[in-house]
């Protein structure tokens, strides 16, 4: 069967790694093609690259590093981040990139899932869902968790696997940059009500988690940035610690 | 020189990128006459069957690959269009295999299939060659090539589905080797020197 993989995400802001706390604060990590590298060679089963300073001026830097990772990794890998028309999804995928993360551009715009899988397949596009809790409610939030939306998150996530969205990477914003877990309990709920693969992400700050993560909210997928930047756990003994609590890892 | 088919239908810059570390002459072409010209055909495929195959028609290759003795790998949906047939789209495929691609179809499993997944060899082949069994290769794929007498390897999601196929000059893999790295690199390295 499809082993569970293990993702670590990449912000980046022209060219260099960057990981922020509650999406601000940021801190240095490191050249991107050459941090890509290293996780490709310790075994990191994709990698996603989120441009967070995503502008008309700057996106050429993000297809020339596109480009320049594809050189060198042979892993497959998504990148996000300001995306907006089928125009730059084809520019990124022609560049060297398997997939593309949609956030704000398919809220203001549904139709671009539907459109964009169309033309370049379901498996080619993830719906990046960022969520926060107001008034006890799971609500979506976009441009980079700046705006509120009027969308409850359990709806969107059915939305976007109707629309054809290959993939969704929810990202849980109360707990990104803690480091005390995923949200659990919400990818539970998502996870049994699409049949799209589910990424994990924000939270992440042990082996334990990850673990939860696979065996309690069942998860196909753990994203996590900070805790690799920093060589706080490594990507491979994150795997024999899951393969020693029976969840099926590339080794 | 190794064809590169590049029918609008697929990411040919993750093989050409795998092709420029092996240090190998290649040409990434839709022309009939290129095709003729070189010793192998690669022929990579993302995307929606039935859009594939009305670019192969579009572009006159439908007939030359069909026909072709060079040794030809198709990757991922290039080799689900070796099939007579696909449920993607009531598809009308190459007709090289003898078989029907169908939908994964099991509720309790994830569609598309996603990630990487164990290869076992059941057939011994070149591309294969010193690549260790039960190795993982990335899947990313809904429909799936059900086993034939032409499976080379197989992988299991939920049922047991061809991995790989050949029949005489034509191979194909059902995941990325493009994008399975080592492992990868060294079946995409058979095929050049190997089969």
């Amino acid at each position: 069967m499809i082993a569970k993989r293990i993702i670590p995400c990449l912000d980046v802001k022209d060219g260099k790694v960057v990981k922020g706390t509650n999406f601000i604060n940021l801190k240095d990590a490191g050249d991107a093609v050459q941090l890509a590298f290293r996780y490709y060679k310790e075994l990191a089963d994709e990698l996603v690259f989120l441009d967070i300073t995503a502008t008309e001026e700057k996106r050429k830097t993000l297809i020339q590093l596109v480009e320049e990772v594809a050189k060198v990794i042979r892993i497959p890998f998504t990148v996000g981040g300001g995306i907006s028309t089928l125009n730059d999804i084809e520019t990124l995928l022609k560049a060297g990139a398997d997939k593309v993360s949609l956030n704000s551009a398919i809220v203001k715009n549904p139709k671009l899932i539907s459109e964009a899988s169309k033309q370049f397949g379901n498996q080619a596009i993830v719906a990046a869902i960022d969520v926060k809790k107001v008034d006890n409610k799971k609500k979506v939030f976009i441009k980079g968790g700046k705006e509120e939306t009027e969308l409850e998150a359990l709806n969107w996530c059915k939305t976007v696997e109707e629309l054809g969205a290959g993939e969704i990477l929810l990202t849980s914003m109360d707990h990104d940059g803690t480091r005390n877990g995923y949200d659990l309990e919400f990818l539970k709920v998502v996870q049994q009500n699409v049949t799209i693969p589910v990424i994990a992400s924000g939270g992440a700050g042990n082996l334990n988690h990850f673990l939860e993560a696979f065996k309690i909210a069942k998860v196909d997928a753990c994203l996590a940035a900070g805790i690799f930047h920093f060589d706080e756990i490594k990507i491979i003994d994150l795997k024999k610690y899951l393969k020693q609590n029976e969840i099926e890892v590339r080794l | 020189m190794i064809a590169v088919i590049d029918y609008g239908a697929g990411n040919t810059k993750s093989v050409t990128n795998v092709l420029d570390e092996l240090k190998v002459e290649y040409i990434v072409t839709s022309r009939e006459i290129d095709i003729n010209k070189s010793k192998k055909i690669i022929f990579p495929g993302v995307g929606e069957a039935s859009f594939a195959i009305r670019k192969l028609h579009l572009n006159n290759l439908f007939t030359l690959l069909r026909i072709t003795k060079k040794p030809l790998l198709g990757i991922c949906l290039g080799m689900q269009l070796l099939a007579d047939e696909t449920e993607e789209g009531n598809t009308t495929c190459l007709g090289i295999i003898p078989t029907i691609c169908k939908k994964f179809e099991n509720e309790s499993l994830k569609i598309p299939q996603m990630g990487w997944n164990k290869v076992k060899v059941i057939k011994e082949n070149p591309l294969f060659e010193d690549i260790g069994n039960d190795s993982y290769f990335y899947f990313a794929n809904s429909y799936y090539m059900p086993m034939n007498e032409f499976t080379t390897a197989s992988s299991n999601y939920g049922i047991d589905f061809t991995a790989s196929i050949q029949k005489d000059n034509f191979f194909g893999v059902q995941f990325h080797p493009e994008k399975s790295g080592e492992a990868g690199i060294k079946l995409l390295k058979n095929f050049i020197e190997k089969c």
